[in-house]
């Protein structure tokens, strides 16, 4: 055994145990995924979110909510004295809010993940692989919030809750289960007539324990893929709430929130409202080349 | 024959899909004795293997009986039907869960049914099908389809059935797996004096597993014999005599 190098024993065809296989099997994926560079620029710029995300308080120089002097400090241009991205009208470093508004940008993408994949992976599992009437009424429920526009969906929500970045993260998550519903109902469909969910309903395996022990490990991988895809939209509709005042409030440095407010100075003091625009498009860009890797290492049958 | 362990009666199963139905087995009836292995032979499409799938439960039963032990069998199948009755698929690259290993696959029965000593019987499963240690945490590809077999017969037999079900379990494994899972398979029976089911299109293999077999054909037995009478060719009906023909192999057109 202490002969073997770790990447001989990670990578032995005969594990001698439960954990050397998993990482084993970690470790292939992660092999595959390494050879994608773009993907892992993906990779290094979600990263960079999340670090930047939970050292906000280190990183970022300047508060992000109260501002310098109003006399000498509001819109200064990018690369001046200590402000890197330069100042808002309100004298604020703007660097400082990206940073802070990295926490509001995970969090919204933390959430909608965490409240939207189960939801749809439960749903779509279920209402695939029994059928019949369970399946007519779960995806007819599915189709009704699918038929909504997701904007105006979450915008009818946040109106109704109040404005804020908790309701809009839950509007968000509200809207954006359906797919992943369909998307887990078509891989069920493939898989529930197969012979090793066949073999294990005759090893008297309860429904619940094929759903999630057989059925939802295969769906999973296209779901994740489909729900870092998605990733981007999310931020987008994150950033628009921000931007049509009902996302975020003032003054939480939320990205577009931030471009609402410089939309007023662009033409002068550019900046305010480009370099939230441009976090908002790195991180959209991030997730996507992210998805796509995981896309080609997970998907069994994009595989080869 | 002995004690009769598994009796088919009149068995019919149709399938309903939208206006259409389709009569994939129509009446049906054999006995397999205890300890006995009985073969059913046919074409494709003959519904020799909705038969198999009508005594586990994956096919509706829609006439006829199934008897297990005497007793005839509910629908849906009780708990304890499935410690007595498995089965083994017939193809072994669809019948294993892509992402469980060797182990997880023999421990989850072993788990439903609330076994004890789960690791002891993992590796005895393990050795009895002639697969050693190194095999427990592969994942199936990581396996041939021989070993994938294997690993599919130690599944079925970890419960401790006293009934196997066979679906073609050598059709999708080349000709000298074939035999050596044929050979596995008489050697288990042997040892722990199970009663077989086995469902075959290939006459030969039947003929080297089987004692009794039954012909099907568009879904209706056509005829029982038993191995001696297929061995030397004594069937009755022209189908069968057309089977038998055929498994001889090509014959070229003298002419």
């Amino acid at each position: 055994m202490t002969t073997l190098s770790r990447r001989e024993w990670l990578l032995s065809d005969q594990p001698q145990s439960r954990r050397q296989a998993r990482l084993g099997q970690v470790y292939r994926t992660w092999l595959s995924f390494r050879s994608n560079w773009l993907a892992m620029v993906g990779l290094g710029i979600v990263l960079l979110l999340i670090l930047v995300a939970v050292f906000a308080n280190v990183i970022a120089p300047y508060d992000p909510v109260v501002g310098g002097d109003l006399r000498t400090e509001r819109f200064l241009p990018p690369l001046s004295q200590g402000h890197l991205f330069g100042t808002d009208d309100l004298a604020r470093d703007i660097f400082s809010r990206i940073v802070h508004g990295s926490r509001l940008t995970l969090m919204v993408v933390v959430l909608v993940a965490v409240i939207a994949t189960p939801i749809g992976l439960l749903v779509g599992t279920t209402s695939g692989y029994f059928g019949g009437w369970v399946d007519t009424v779960l995806m007819r429920v599915t189709d009704i919030f699918l038929a909504f526009p997701r904007l105006i969906l979450a915008l009818a929500f946040v109106a109704a809750l109040g404005p804020g970045i908790e309701n809009a993260i839950i509007a968000i998550a509200i809207t954006s289960w359906p797919p992943y519903a369909r998307l887990a109902r078509a891989e069920t469909l493939t898989i529930r007539d197969s012979d090793y969910i066949n073999a294990a309903r005759l090893q008297g395996a309860s429904s619940a324990r094929i759903l999630w022990g057989h059925v939802t490990p295969l769906c999973l991988s296209s779901v994740i893929i489909r729900v870092t895809l998605d990733m981007a939209g999310i931020i987008l509709t994150a950033a628009g709430l921000g931007f049509l005042g009902l996302g975020a409030q003032p003054p939480q440095p939320e990205w577009g929130a931030m471009i609402a407010s410089g939309r007023r100075f662009l033409i002068d003091q550019w900046w305010v409202a480009t370099v939230p625009g441009v976090a908002i498009f790195v991180v959209s860009l991030g997730f996507n080349l992210l998805g796509d890797g995981l896309r080609d290492v997970l998907d069994p049958k994009a595989r080869k | 024959m002995g004690q009769v362990m598994l009796s088919v009666e009149a068995l019919g199963v149709t399938f309903r899909r939208g206006g259409d139905t389709v009569r994939a087995v129509r009446g049906v009836s054999f006995d397999v004795g205890r300890g006995e292995s009985f073969g059913i032979v046919g074409e494709s499409g003959s519904g020799k293997s909705t038969v198999l799938r009508a005594i586990c439960g994956l096919a509706p039963t829609t006439a006829g009986a199934i008897r297990l032990g005497g007793q005839v069998l509910e629908t849906p199948r009780p708990a304890d039907f499935y410690r007595r009755v498995q089965m083994v698929f017939q193809d072994p690259y669809a019948s294993l869960h892509p992402r469980h290993t060797v182990d997880k696959v023999l421990s989850e029965p072993l788990a439903i049914h609330g076994f004890p000593d789960r690791e002891a019987r993992i590796e005895r499963a393990l050795a009895d099908v002639g697969l050693g240690p190194d095999f427990r945490f592969r994942y199936p590809h990581q396996l041939s389809g021989g070993q994938r077999q294997r690993v599919a017969v130690a599944r079925a037999l970890i419960l401790e059935p006293e009934v196997l079900l066979l679906d073609e379990p050598t059709s999708a494994l080349d000709a000298s797996i074939q035999a050596e899972v044929l050979n596995l398979l008489d050697r288990l029976r042997a040892e722990r004096g199970l009663t077989y089911l086995m469902v075959s299109h290939d006459l030969a293999v039947v003929a080297h597993m089987c004692e009794r077999l039954v012909v099907m054909q568009h879904g209706a037995a056509v005829e029982e014999l038993t191995r001696a009478a297929l061995a030397s060719h004594r069937a009755e009906t022209d189908y069968t005599r057309m089977l038998l023909a055929a498994s001889a192999g090509y014959t070229p057109a003298t002419t």
